[in-house]
């Protein structure tokens, strides 16, 4: 009889009066795309509270970036929002080059707008996708990954990397874009807007899809804007800001494009806002591609802007030429000292406004970077737009916001 | 009238007084620092103020200056204003014996968890703040990571054999 009583379980206090269901969502789960958690309360298939916790992946990139040099914090830029991180690079690249003052040639700007106009394709790619994936439509997915595969291809061409890209250098391009790259971009804008149509296809008039996302996961424009949305999350919501037209960079004035804006920011207006952009990105990459046909001669050998403190020189001057030699050296070993200043620069990532802010002292380091992650800013408003639906309905919001642990965390 | 760095500058010499502010222009954004118990009412003023209307604040961080003394702490905020295309960034300064300062997060939102990490990096109280919890350390950490004094890598591991990093 006494064993017995060794066994019995200690139940927490209140846990049987206690109306509610305590879940524990993520960090491990299928569900969740990245590593945060979520601690929910439910009363049957209603959230009545969560409770997030996030830093499953910090990575201490701004304690890191005190201690590099310019160029060696292109790498940790990759691994912020890794779907689509030729953004994060040349946002950095951009933010350099406002510290230098360096201006870039305008080829080199196009060359840019058309890396970065593809990064978003394939952001919003995933994006959507798993949307569809967290209804339970998985063809979508995979079909479109096929297609994601011709941009990694293209980036391979450039940087040789697929994912993580640390693509571009402070002024440029490491290299000018070979015709091999061009002829894998073309069959992409050859091949890719039927599949887009195909994609849209399956989703965007589809019964059950509709009334999965229409109506949840709302916010209105003044919460929206209060919380600190920026991008597609805050273009549903009927606020029409992109730092691409409001504070053009790297040429984006030359081109010609909308901003598709939503009306009732629910998960069904984020999903077609990001189906819009991709065909406006695509309308982008077209036109930058004709612009860069258009240079000629020389002009179409330009792939980086003259900086010589930054930009590693030829080889071929290395083993030849004095100042060539010198510089090598001084980058290398990371002799090069940063003017003084302090700058702030956005550019419009994946997931709205990536900001860099950028203090130096005059040393080979920065003295204070810090790195305004989108991400992590909207999510704050994930209770606010979960709370009294329903759990699958979470689910489907937690995919919509494309939450990507890596622009989280840092 | 167009809104420029001059017209805030005015404004704000207008409300506050002179002497009141500190300001510098840095590759084109005005940039401002003001004493720390009126952060709020200096933030209050850029929000309703009708010509300024500051109402979206873009990021809220902190940089540790260990060389100012009484200064070592300053809270940063990037506001603009979205329909101007403005941007304007505040700086609020503490010492680093009682870094207090009123939060944010009752006029913005989004300052809520900006505000922690800013806690959990430098060690910066927000009074008044919510839920004021590190928020992407382990909550067991005592020290305050991102401040000048503690170096990169964690000094108490004794798994790593420096001879072989050639640092023995």
């Amino acid at each position: 009889m006494t064993e017995n009583h060794h066994h019995h379980v200690k139940l927490p206090e209140g846990s049987i009066e206690k109306q509610t269901t305590t879940l524990n969502v993520g960090p491990t789960h299928p569900a969740t795309h990245g590593v945060f958690q979520n601690i929910m309360e439910l009363d049957g298939e209603r959230i009545v509270s969560t409770e997030s916790t996030v830093g499953y992946i910090h990575r201490a990139f701004e304690k890191i970036a005190e201690r590099r040099p310019l160029y060696q914090i292109t790498p940790l830029t990759d691994r912020l929002n890794y779907c689509s991180s030729p953004i994060n690079n040349m946002g950095w690249h951009l933010t350099c080059e406002k510290l230098l003052g360096v201006e870039t040639p305008k080829r080199v700007d196009y060359l840019r707008i058309i890396i970065m106009e593809l990064a978003r394709i394939s952001d919003h790619l995933i994006c959507n996708s798993i949307v569809g994936v967290d209804t339970g439509a998985y063809t979508g997915f995979l079909y479109v990954m096929q297609y994601r595969e011709l941009i990694y291809e293209i980036y391979e061409e450039v940087c040789g990397s697929r994912l993580t890209t640390n693509i571009g250098r402070i002024g440029g391009f490491e290299r000018n874009f070979s015709n091999t790259a061009f002829t894998k971009l073309e069959k992409f804008l050859k091949e890719y807007p039927s599949v887009l149509k195909e994609f849209e296809n399956l989703f965007t008039r589809n019964r059950i899809f509709m009334e999965r996302t229409i109506g949840t996961g709302a916010i209105s424009a003044e919460r929206a804007l209060n919380y600190g949305f920026t991008g597609p999350n805050l273009r549903a919501t009927g606020v029409d800001y992109d730092v691409r037209v409001h504070s053009p960079y790297s040429s984006y004035e030359d081109f010609d494009f909308t901003i598709p804006v939503g009306s009732t920011g629910d998960n069904y207006d984020r999903f077609l806002v990001r189906n819009e952009e991709m065909w406006q990105s695509l309308g982008i990459i077209q036109q930058a591609y004709r612009k860069i046909q258009e240079f000629k001669g020389e002009e179409a050998e330009v792939f980086h802007a003259n900086v010589p403190e930054y930009y590693l020189p030829e080889k071929k001057d290395v083993y030849t030429k004095m100042e060539a030699l010198i510089w090598h050296f001084k980058i290398i070993m990371g002799e090069v000292d940063m003017p003084k200043g302090e700058v702030y620069k956005s550019v419009e990532g994946g997931n709205g406004e990536l900001g860099f802010y950028l203090i130096s002292d005059g040393g080979r380091a920065p003295f204070r970077l810090h790195f305004r992650r989108p991400c992590f800013i909207y999510y704050q408003a994930y209770p606010e737009l979960v709370t009294g639906g329903m759990l699958s309905d979470a689910i489907v919001t937690m995919s919509s916001l494309n939450l990507i642990a890596g622009e989280m965390d840092a | 009238m167009a809104v420029t760095n001059d017209l805030i500058q005015q404004k704000l010499t207008a409300k506050f007084g002179e002497g009141f502010f500190h300001f510098e222009e840095s590759y084109g954004m005005l940039t401002i620092e003001a004493p720390k118990e009126q952060n709020l009412k200096v933030l209050q003023f850029l929000y309703e103020e009708e010509e300024l209307a500051f109402r979206f604040l873009t990021d809220l961080c902190a940089v540790n200056y260990p060389d100012l003394p009484g200064r070592e702490l300053a809270v940063v905020y990037h506001l603009h204003n979205l329909a101007d295309n403005l941007r304007i960034r505040l700086k609020v300064f503490t010492g680093i014996e009682n870094p207090d300062i009123f939060t944010a997060s009752k006029l913005f939102s989004s300052a809520n968890w900006m505000e922690r990490e800013t806690y959990d990096f430098f060690g910066v109280n927000f009074v008044g703040h919510p839920n004021l919890k590190r928020i992407l350390n382990v909550d067991e950490m005592d020290y305050f990571p991102m401040r000048k004094e503690f170096p990169l890598e964690d000094q108490t591991r004794r798994d790593k054999d420096d001879e072989m990093f050639g640092r023995g």
